[in-house]
């Protein structure tokens, strides 16, 4: 039992981490911080190498290249039982033949710890289980079992708690139930949280800060305001939410705007949401942004007309719209029903608008396609 | 008539599976009946009911020891065997070595030969050596045939063990020593414990290996075997049927043991 | 996986035990079978004479032995399969809650010693038994019939014997079979028997395979069954070797013999094994 790990705390630092299997790259020179204390999301589909950072993290896999550290303690080669960091797996992975109550203290137990009565306890009530400290696991629900497996690894205390897709095996509604409560034990507890998911939703509901990870690399990183607002890849704008990407040419500035020409029409945006680097850009904007009306209401902002409204799917509290445009491309439009104005219909030809600041705009040879949906020739668990 | 038809097409293997049943127990219930036969010399024609044989089991010349030779052989062969093959099924099952499956292949070897085989080899080697065949010489054919047995049960046990509860020990700071200790081999025991039964059973019940092997000393089923030609006693038959009464007592109370850890 | 030292100390006492008493007998075995005896009337004296002309005596010598030993042992695992299959299907599928009971009751029999089962049936089966006296009664069999000394209790003798070996296999096998595959081979139009034919017989082929050889291979070489339950006509290859080691000692025929019959056996096995494809058996 160690020593200077075992007691290291601060921001989690991966530098240039590398892990091949072979001639394949799970991950690829990856450099992240994580801020202490924050709730920080790993987010991407299979196969993006989030878990085996994960693993990493916990000393369960080791780089091929790289270091790691916990505040100014390099921990790159540390044992797993060294390093003060606890997971939570995604299977639970609770010992089947150890009581509750055992498998809470242990941890505390392996690290000479006697009285475990009270901390046991303690974690139990957080997770509001008591009742259940002398069951085995196999008698719990997953539910249950879930929040065990959290509890035996808070109990700890430790620098770093890692949540391995932990909810990606319940119902959705204990799901987003567990979703508020997690956030909340980790700010009453005050823990740095690593949490990987392919749940987009997940995510942005408990994360402080969002890595967006694709093939081995991240794509970007920031609060998920900033992800959905100005995402800076195709992958990101279509992973996190939805997003209507046109192709267009860049004709020329305006003050702090671009003005481009996407199909034979003009639109414009600010010049600091655009990432294109040459003159072909991806306008894209969010679904929840477009307006749609009928062409003789007036309109402001960005205008796209030509259009006929082929889908409606009514939602409840919004109505999705699938709208063709002259050039065939259909755009995707959500009008939330507050104010109840007839919906559309089908058939009907209609205007589309949004204000031009809503507008981010992409590298014009990015894949329209990346991050819309899983490729069904890709293996699930292939992390 | 036609429900009574349907009925019995419906129900045509559960009606099988007691046939079956019945045919398996036939010479147990037989062996049963005939411990309470009232028979001097032989164990043949029924000569009236008997408590006597049950009362003295040891009463026939020879059946107790050798049944106390079958049982002292049969721990020593389970002893050594269990922890011969746990060392192999780990060695395997857990480790990825230079000729793996040159050893699988060893081990499946005694198996696949037949008894006869394996009796007569070990015997052409005690003479070899001049060694008298006789109890420490079948002790080590019983470890013999029963190590193969016993990999086999405690591989796949190791088998089917979840790798990520070995990850959680060592996150939950157990280093190596300590997760065997604490979670492998708990989760291996079961296994461990279906093994030795095996071999005990493998060991008691074993005939012909015994056979070439023992010289003069007697194990139960050499016991039977030569006894058959006189007559067997019916204290043998007392025997056979404590043996399985027994044996079926434990496996029972092995169930509900497990069954009752489980809810509780 | 680790690669470390740990695995070769684990390995080094069993293995070690394997190298002395089972490669080396096996060896020593093989030169035993080449040597030929001294003559002077001194049983037990020989020297290696390389003299592999052994083997064809002793195969020629016993050659009906030979091909009874084969001829029973297949029937007898035929019988056994027949026997067992339905019975593992009804614990697996009808089996429910009493699944283990049953399961130990297939083994059960066994907890009374192997011989005592073969003698109860030798004296079930005898003049004095309660079969043959109703048969016989009921005009079924002639007065001069016996059942026993005969080849059919001895085949008879072994398919009961080494019932679990086949049945515990094939019960493991179709257990897994996940019921539901069943139920959508109905739905795609399938009777009860086709089911069976296109689904389930080929799911539990591994079982199959399994229980055939843990019956076939101590069937081949067994000679307890026949030497309770037969006659002098139903000698099979392992009385021979048994009485060529206890009663008329010759030792190098009786080495050769064991090594044909395993040799024998290793052939047939591995073209079964071929054949039926499976993998990974142990």
């Amino acid at each position: 039992m160690a020593d200077v790990a075992s007691s290291a705390r601060g921001d989690l630092k991966l530098l240039n981490i590398t892990k091949t299997y072979g001639d394949f790259n799970a991950v690829n020179d990856l450099t992240l911080t994580i801020p202490e204390g924050s709730f920080f999301a790993l987010l991407g589909p299979s196969g993006c190498g989030k878990t085996t950072t994960l693993r990493m993290i916990a000393g369960l896999e080791e780089p091929t290249h790289g270091t790691i550290s916990l505040g100014s303690t390099e921990i790159t080669h540390t044992k797993p039982y060294q390093r003060p960091i606890n997971t939570v797996f995604q299977n639970y992975a609770l010992f089947p033949h150890l009581s509750i109550f055992e498998n809470i203290a242990f941890g505390l137990r392996r690290r000479g710890i006697k009285d475990v009565d009270d901390q046991v306890n303690k974690a139990l009530a957080l997770v509001e289980l008591p009742h259940l400290a002398q069951r085995k696991p196999t008698q719990l629900s997953g539910g249950q079992q879930q929040r065990i497996a959290l509890a035996r690894a808070i109990v700890n205390r430790p620098a770093l708690l890692l949540l391995d897709e932990p909810l990606g095996a319940l119902d959705l509604k204990l799901r987003r139930q567990m979703q508020i409560e997690l956030k909340w034990i980790q700010k009453e507890v005050g823990l740095t949280f690593v949490h990987v998911t392919h749940d987009q939703e997940e995510a942005m509901t408990m994360a402080d800060t969002i890595a967006v990870m694709n093939e081995g690399e991240i794509e970007q990183m920031g609060s998920p305001a900033e992800l959905y607002d100005n995402p800076k890849t195709a992958f990101v704008a279509n992973f996190l939410g939805q997003s209507n990407l046109i192709k267009g040419t860049i004709t020329g500035n305006d003050g702090d705007k671009l003005v481009a020409e996407v199909f034979g029409q003009k639109i414009s945006l600010p010049k600091n949401r655009s990432h294109a680097t040459d003159n072909s850009i991806f306008a894209g904007i969010r679904p929840e942004k477009f307006r749609i009306s009928r062409l003789e209401t007036a309109t402001s902002g960005n205008v796209l007309s030509g259009g006929k409204i082929e889908d409606v799917s009514y939602i409840g509290v919004s109505t999705q719209y699938q709208v063709v445009m002259p050039w065939g491309q259909e755009l995707m439009v959500f009008e939330q029903n507050d104010d109840g104005v007839a919906p559309f219909s089908v058939g009907e030809s209609v205007n589309i608008s949004w204000e031009p600041i809503f507008t981010f705009g992409l590298r014009g040879d990015e894949d329209a396609e990346a991050g819309t949906e899983v490729n069904p020739d890709e293996e699930p668990d292939s992390e | 008539m036609r429900k009574v038809s349907r009925w019995f097409g419906r129900n045509l293997i559960r009606i099988y599976a007691v046939v079956a049943f019945t045919y398996l127990f036939i010479p147990v219930a037989y062996t049963f009946a005939f411990s309470f036969n009232d028979s001097r010399k032989s164990n043949l024609v029924w000569q009236g009911f008997t408590f006597a044989n049950w009362q003295n089991p040891c009463g026939a010349p020879e059946v107790c020891s050798a049944l106390g030779n079958s049982i002292k052989i049969g721990f020593l062969a389970t002893f050594f065997s269990t922890i011969l093959g746990t060392m192999i099924a780990f060695a395997i099952g857990r480790y990825n070595f230079k000729g793996r499956s040159t050893t699988n292949l060893l081990i499946f070897l005694p198996m696949a030969t037949p008894e006869i085989v394996l009796g007569a080899s070990l015997l052409s080697l005690f003479l070899v050596f001049q060694i008298n065949p006789g109890f420490w010489p079948t002790v080590i054919a019983h470890v013999l045939f029963c190590v193969s047995f016993v990999v086999v049960t405690v591989k796949a046990r190791i088998a089917s063990l979840d790798p990520r509860l070995e990850q959680a020990a060592m996150d939950l700071y157990a280093d190596e020593r300590e997760t065997f200790r604490r979670v492998t081999l708990p989760l291996v025991a079961p296994g461990i414990a279906a093994a030795a039964l095996l071999a005990f059973s493998l060991s008691f019940d074993d005939f012909i290996i015994t056979n070439f092997n023992s010289g003069t000393m007697t194990t139960f089923p050499k016991f039977v075997y030569t006894a058959a030609a006189r007559g067997i006693p019916a204290q043998a038959n007392v025997i056979g049927s404590a043996m399985f009464f027994l044996a079926l007592a434990i496996v029972i109370i092995g169930q509900v043991v497990g069954r009752k850890r489980k809810v509780s | 996986m680790k690669k470390v030292r740990t695995p070769y100390l684990l390995l080094l006492p069993g293995m070690g035990f394997l190298l002395i008493f089972f490669i080396i007998p096996i060896f020593n075995l093989a030169q035993t079978s080449t040597q030929t005896a001294l003559g002077g009337g001194d049983t037990g004296q020989y020297k290696q004479t390389f003299r592999f002309a052994n083997y064809v005596d002793a195969f020629v010598e016993n050659r009906e032995q030979f091909a009874r030993s084969f001829v029973y042992a297949i029937i007898a695992t035929a019988l056994a399969l027949l026997i067992a299959y339905p019975l593992a299907y009804a614990i697996a599928f009808k089996g429910g809650r009493l699944k283990n009971v049953m399961l130990v009751l297939v083994v059960a029999p066994f907890f009374t010693s192997f011989l005592l089962r073969t003698i109860a049936w030798k004296q079930i089966l005898g003049e004095e038994g309660f079969v043959v006296p109703p048969l016989r009664a009921l005009g079924i069999i002639s007065q001069s019939t016996t059942l026993t000394s005969s080849s059919i209790a001895v085949v008879a003798g072994m398919t009961y014997n080494f019932l679990p070996f086949m049945t515990l296999p094939l019960y493991a096998s179709i257990d897994r079979i996940d019921p539901r595959t069943l139920e959508a081979s109905g739905d795609l139009y399938a009777n009860g028997f086709t089911t069976f034919r296109k689904v389930t017989l080929p799911l539990s082929m591994p079982g199959v395979v399994a229980g055939t050889l843990l019956t076939f291979i101590p069937a081949a070489g067994d000679y307890v069954n026949a030497a309770i339950l037969g006659s002098p006509q139903t000698k099979m290859l392992g009385n021979v070797i048994e009485s060529r080691y206890f009663r008329i000692v010759d030792y190098p025929t009786a080495a050769a013999l064991s090594f044909t019959l395993m040799a024998a056996i290793l052939i047939l096995v591995t073209i079964y094994v071929r054949r039926a494809g499976t993998e990974e058996l142990v």
